[in-house]
C-alpha cells in the first residue's frame, strides 16, 4: 500500500510550522509520530497534499518540571515517557498508561501530542489528561493559548484546534504526595484500543477517600470525566456499596459504539468493572 | 512529484537515493538498496516484520517515510551478524533453539530483539514477551522465539543457557 502523493515540509520552528499550516490551508496536515496518519494515508482514507513533519523542531521534545507544573513537549514519545525519571516521580500513572499503548515499536514513534490532539476516542492519553487536570498549549497564527483538556474534545476526531493551530505541549499540576492511581484498560490483545478503560487518581485520609477524579476512555465519542462517579466515592471507605454506586454512575454517562469489541451493553458493563478495579487499586496504593 | 535526495547510514555503509516523499522507508530499503531481508507483512503497522533499528529505536519501517530517515543510522537484519561474518548471539539463538518455522517474521523478530537486549541484556520471560509484543508470528506460538532470545541473553552475559523445564 502506497500513500497518495504529497509535498513534504520539515520546518525548524513552531512559527515556521504554523505559517506553513496557515498558508497551505486544509490540504496540509501536521505529522507527529505518524502512527495514526500514515496508515490512514496508505489506505487512502487520508490524502493530504502537504505533510508538515514536526520532527525538525527541537523545542517540541522534552519533559520538564516548572515548580508544581509538569510540562511535556508535544513530540515527546511514549518511549520517552517510559524512560523518564521525572514522569516516574511526578506522575507514575502516565508511565503505567504509556505502557498500555500499542507495542514497543509504536511507542518509539508515537507522541503524546499526536495521541491527545488527534481526537481519536480510542486513544488513552486524552482521558488521562482530563483526569490530571491538564491543559494544552495551542499555537496558531493568532498566537498561543492554553485550553483545559476537558474543553478540547468535541466529538470523534473533532477538537477545539482551530485551522493553522498546532498543539505544542501538555502541562498538568504535579500529583499530591501519597496519591493513589490506576489506569485499568481492557483490550483484546496487545496493540488494540480499549474495549473500555478507566483512569483514577485519588487521595485517602483516615481510611476514606478525600479526593477523587475518574476519566473514561473509548466508551463515548469523546473521553469523559466521570464526575458523579467520583463524587459518589468521596467520604467512603470504598465499600461494596460505594463501588457499586460509582460504577453505575460511570456507566450512566457511557455511550460506546457497538463494534468488534462488543455490543453496547457489554462495553458499558466492562467499563463499570474498569472503574471498580481502578478505584480499588488506586486506594490500595495510596498512602 | 519532485524527488528528494536522501543520505543515510545503513548497516555501517553510507547510502543515498532519490525518493518521492511518499516512498515508505521499507520500500526504499528493499527496492532502492536491494536489502530484502526486511519483510513487508501486514503493511498496517501491526505485524512488525518490517522492523528496523533507527538511531537506537525499533521502528516499523512501513510506517515511516524514507525522507524522514534522512541523516539517520539504520540497522537491518543484514547488519546483525558479527563483523567477521559469524552469527551474532541472537542469530545463533534462533538457530539453536529453532526460533522459526516459515521464517517470515524472523528478520523483524531479530532486529527487535537486538534493541531489546541492548536496553535490557537480562530480560525476564515476561519482559521478552512484552518486548516482542509488536512482532507477530503465526507459526511458532512464540515458545522457541522466547528461548532463542533467552539463549542470546545468556551468551551475551557469558553464562550457560539453561532451558527452563516445560
Amino acid at each position: 500500500m502506497i500513500p497518495g502523493s504529497f509535498s513534504y515540509h520539515r520546518p525548524a520552528s513552531v512559527a515556521d510550522a504554523v505559517k506553513l499550516l496557515a498558508d497551505l490551508g486544509e490540504d496540509a496536515r501536521p505529522l507527529a509520530g505518524g502512527h495514526s496518519l500514515v496508515p490512514m494515508m496508505k489506505l487512502r482514507l487520508a490524502s493530504p497534499a502537504h505533510l508538515i513533519d514536526l520532527h525538525g523542531i527541537a523545542g517540541l521534545k522534552g519533559i520538564s518540571r516548572n515548580g508544581d507544573t509538569v510540562v511535556i513537549g508535544a513530540m515527546t514519545t511514549q518511549h520517552d515517557l517510559l524512560a523518564s525519571d521525572e514522569i516516574a516521580r511526578s506522575a507514575p500513572i502516565l508511565h503505567e498508561t504509556a505502557l498500555l499503548i500499542a507495542d514497543p515499536q509504536v511507542r518509539y514513534r508515537g507522541t503524546i501530542g499526536g495521541n491527545v490532539a488527534n481526537g481519536d476516542p480510542g486513544n488513552d492519553m486524552p482521558a488521562l489528561m482530563m483526569t490530571l487536570g491538564a491543559s494544552y498549549r495551542l499555537e496558531g497564527p493568532g498566537g498561543a493559548r492554553d485550553l483545559p483538556a476537558a474543553d478540547f474534545y468535541q466529538g470523534a476526531y473533532f477538537t477545539a484546534l482551530e485551522p493553522g493551530e498546532i498543539l505544542t505541549s501538555v502541562s498538568f499540576p504535579a500529583l499530591a504526595a501519597g496519591h493513589g492511581y490506576a489506569y485499568e484498560k481492557l483490550k483484546r490483545k496487545v496493540g488494540d484500543y480499549a474495549t473500555a478503560a478507566a483512569a483514577v487518581v485519588l487521595t485517602m485520609a483516615g481510611g476514606k477517600v478525600a479526593t477523587c477524579t475518574i476519566g473514561l476512555t473509548n466508551v463515548h465519542e469523546t473521553p469523559l470525566l466521570a464526575v458523579d462517579a467520583a463524587r459518589a466515592v468521596i467520604g467512603t471507605s470504598l465499600d461494596a456499596a460505594a463501588l457499586k454506586t460509582a460504577a453505575a454512575a460511570a456507566e450512566a454517562i457511557m455511550a460506546p459504539a457497538a463494534d468488534a469489541r462488543g455490543p453496547v451493553e457489554y462495553r458499558k458493563h466492562v467499563g463499570g468493572i474498569m472503574v471498580t478495579r481502578a478505584l480499588q487499586r488506586a486506594a490500595a496504593g495510596a498512602k | 512529484m519532485a524527488k528528494t535526495h536522501v543520505t543515510m547510514k545503513v548497516n555501517g555503509a553510507e547510502v543515498e537515493g532519490l525518493v518521492e516523499p511518499r516512498t515508505l522507508l521499507v520500500h526504499f530499503i528493499r527496492e532502492n538498496l536491494q536489502l530484502t531481508g526486511t519483510h513487508i507483512g501486514c503493511e498496517t503497522t501491526h505485524c512488525g516484520a518490517c522492523t528496523v533499528d533507527i538511531d537506537g529505536m525499533s521502528v516499523k519501517s512501513c510506517t515511516m517515510f524514507a525522507v524522514q530517515a534522512d541523516g539517520s543510522d539504520i540497522i537491518t537484519v543484514e547488519g546483525i551478524a558479527n563483523a567477521d561474518g559469524t552469527l551474532s548471539a541472537l542469530q545463533e539463538g534462533f538457530r539453536m533453539m529453532h526460533g522459526l518455522q516459515c521464517g517470515f517474521c524472523t528478520p523483524g523478530m531479530i532486529v527487535r530483539a537486538h534493541r531489546l537486549l541492548k536496553e535490557n541484556p537480562s530480560p525476564s520471560e515476561p519482559e521478552i514477551r512484552m518486548g516482542i509484543s509488536g512482532n507477530i508470528c503465526r507459526c511458532t506460538g512464540y515458545q522457541n522465539i522466547v528461548k532463542a532470545i533467552q539463549y542470546a541473553s545468556a551468551k551475551i552475559n557469558g553464562v550457560e543457557f539453561q532451558e527452563a523445564a516445560e
